[in-house]
């Protein structure tokens, strides 16, 4: 059984290199089918790469305005300065060199009817489908103070790059004694145990560099990811360092005062002297220009093929998907992605996409040599993507500190996989 | 097996019967998130191309039964059946190193 299956396997990956030439007469008198990919993220670019390996014939695009991505997995290490930005950052050479066309500039509406999209520059683009990749955006002014400018005083740091190194630079202006204040959004938004990670690292900082300086977290939940581990390594860690205040011991940041980097509570003022706001977010702009996204700001999708359930032919995957129990993280964007990529290659070509299952792995550091992790395996049911019951979970709580180790390792490692796969 | 073979002949043309059986079985594209396929790239998480079939399978099956223990393989392999693993075990060890 299982030779039958190889010499299977081997004869139609053998038929894939003749079957190259036998269609060729069939497929040059039909144009190649194109596929514009918007946003050059993990989901994007990996979309973009992955449609290229599955059906070489097929022609994709990758919209994207940035010549450089810089990545959000391990930016909180560059703000606790335990690496530098241009560890996070990646060209397009390799996307490019895949075969890709890029459009080094912004999408700005989608018509959907007439299956085109059109560029900053005027450009009208036709496609067979489309994928949007767009990722968050701030919702400006959803927590009352908290607008562009507020941005600076009070970085989010919530998008890799320049915020980044601002609220890294803000920490070492810092004196020892400080009261650093970081507010955790409510659910959904992207990387769910982000802010906990932030806390812990920044923390480590504090107690490494300014240990007189004290954290508080003020969140807007009662529950959040991985957070029995976190809370167990934040005893062990930091005692009288970092405080998680949750919204029932009144966490939930109601307005913000940028000016002296201030937030208000129903209970009370933090003044602090360094302040990060993690907003509320919603699906990135062109998500919403393009008519997919819906109330919520983020777009409904179909489990198996990420086809919004809202417009024909546009597919929506990473962060700004609604994608049931998978988290808004790199590796669900990246699994996503050639899932997407794979569904999108068979509706092409006329065939029904499988169900799939889907994948996300997802570490937390609390500390440069202290790994926490998340895992699930997911499948469409009941039209969404649902965790398959007695798969993933947490790392035990009960574990050696080698063991908590050994998972930083393998965060490190699974960066410098992905982002390899992606861009390299 | 059987399913599988039916999904590949009974597609429409052999345009599309390639499409569909080049297509890597079920779960299996979510594994190089961590799994390196480039040979650039340092990791502890070894390489699945090349490797033998029925080593990936044990490996996967050991990892589902908590027969052999994992950092977040046992929590992975709990959301494959048997058929699944033996699928994506034939696949990877079909694949270039």
């Amino acid at each position: 059984m299982s030779l039958g299956r190889r010499a299977f396997l081997r004869s139609a990956l053998g038929a894939t290199a003749s079957a190259a030439l036998l269609p060729v007469t069939a497929r040059a008198q039909a144009a190649p089918p194109k596929v514009i990919v918007v946003g050059g993220g993990f989901a994007g670019a990996s979309c973009a790469r992955a449609l290229r390996v599955v059906d070489p014939h097929i022609a994709v695009t990758l919209v994207e305005p940035s010549t450089t991505f810089t990545a959000c997995p391990f930016s909180n290490g560059v703000i606790a300065g335990l690496r530098e930005l241009s560890a996070q950052q990646f060209t397009y050479d390799h996307v490019a060199a895949a075969g890709i066309t890029l459009a080094r500039t912004t999408a700005t509406a989608v018509d959907a009817p007439a299956r085109t999209v059109t560029l900053a520059d005027g450009a009208r683009l036709p496609y067979d489908r489309l994928v949007l990749a767009p990722g968050i955006d701030i919702r400006w002014g959803a927590l009352a103070g908290y607008d562009e400018a507020a941005a600076t005083p009070m970085p989010h740091a919530w998008k890799a790059g320049e915020q980044t190194l601002l609220l890294r630079r803000q920490l070492e202006a810092m004196a020892d004694g400080g009261l650093v204040v970081i507010s955790a959004p409510a659910n959904p938004f992207r990387c769910p145990p982000g802010p906990y990670e932030r806390a812990s690292l920044i923390a480590h900082y504090l107690k490494t560099r300014k240990p007189r300086s004290k954290l508080i977290v003020l969140d807007a939940k009662d529950t959040f990811s991985k957070q029995k581990l976190f809370q167990q390594a934040w005893t062990e860690l930091y005692p009288n360092l970092l405080e998680w205040v949750p919204l029932s011991k009144g966490g939930a940041v109601t307005s913000v005062e940028p000016a002296t980097r201030t937030l208000v509570t129903d209970f009370g003022r933090h003044k602090a002297a360094v302040a990060s706001v993690i907003p509320p977010q919603k699906a990135g702009h062109i998500a919403e220009v393009a008519g997919v996204a819906d109330r919520t700001g983020w777009c409904p999708i179909d489990p198996a093929t990420f086809e919004s359930k809202l417009q024909p032919s546009i597919h929506v995957i990473g962060d700004a998907a609604i994608a049931g129990a998978m988290p808004k993280s790199a590796f669900a964007a990246n699994s996503q992605a050639k899932t997407c990529a794979a569904a999108v290659a068979q509706l092409l070509a006329g065939t029904p996409p499988p169900v799939p299952k889907l994948i996300n792995t997802c570490y937390s550091l609390v500390a440069p040599d202290y790994g926490i992790s998340v895992a699930g395996v997911y499948r469409p049911t009941n039209g969404q993507l649902a965790d398959i019951p007695g798969a993933g979970g947490v790392s035990p709580s009960e574990a050696p500190r080698s063991a908590r180790a050994q998972e930083a390792t393998y965060a490190e490692a699974w960066f410098r996989t992905i982002t390899a796969e992606v861009f390299g | 097996m059987v399913k599988w073979l039916a999904t590949a002949i009974g597609s429409a043309t052999i345009a599309v019967a390639v499409v569909a059986a080049a297509e890597p079985p079920v779960g299996a594209v979510s594994c190089s998130g961590c799994h390196p396929s480039s040979s650039r790239v340092t990791s502890p998480v070894p390489r699945l191309a090349g490797r033998d079939k029925a080593e990936l399978a044990k490996a996967l099956q050991d990892f589902r039964s908590g027969a052999r223990p994992g950092t977040v393989m046992d929590r992975i392999a709990k959301g494959f059946t048997d058929e699944e693993i033996q699928a994506i075990a034939a696949w990877y060890a079909a694949q270039q190193p």
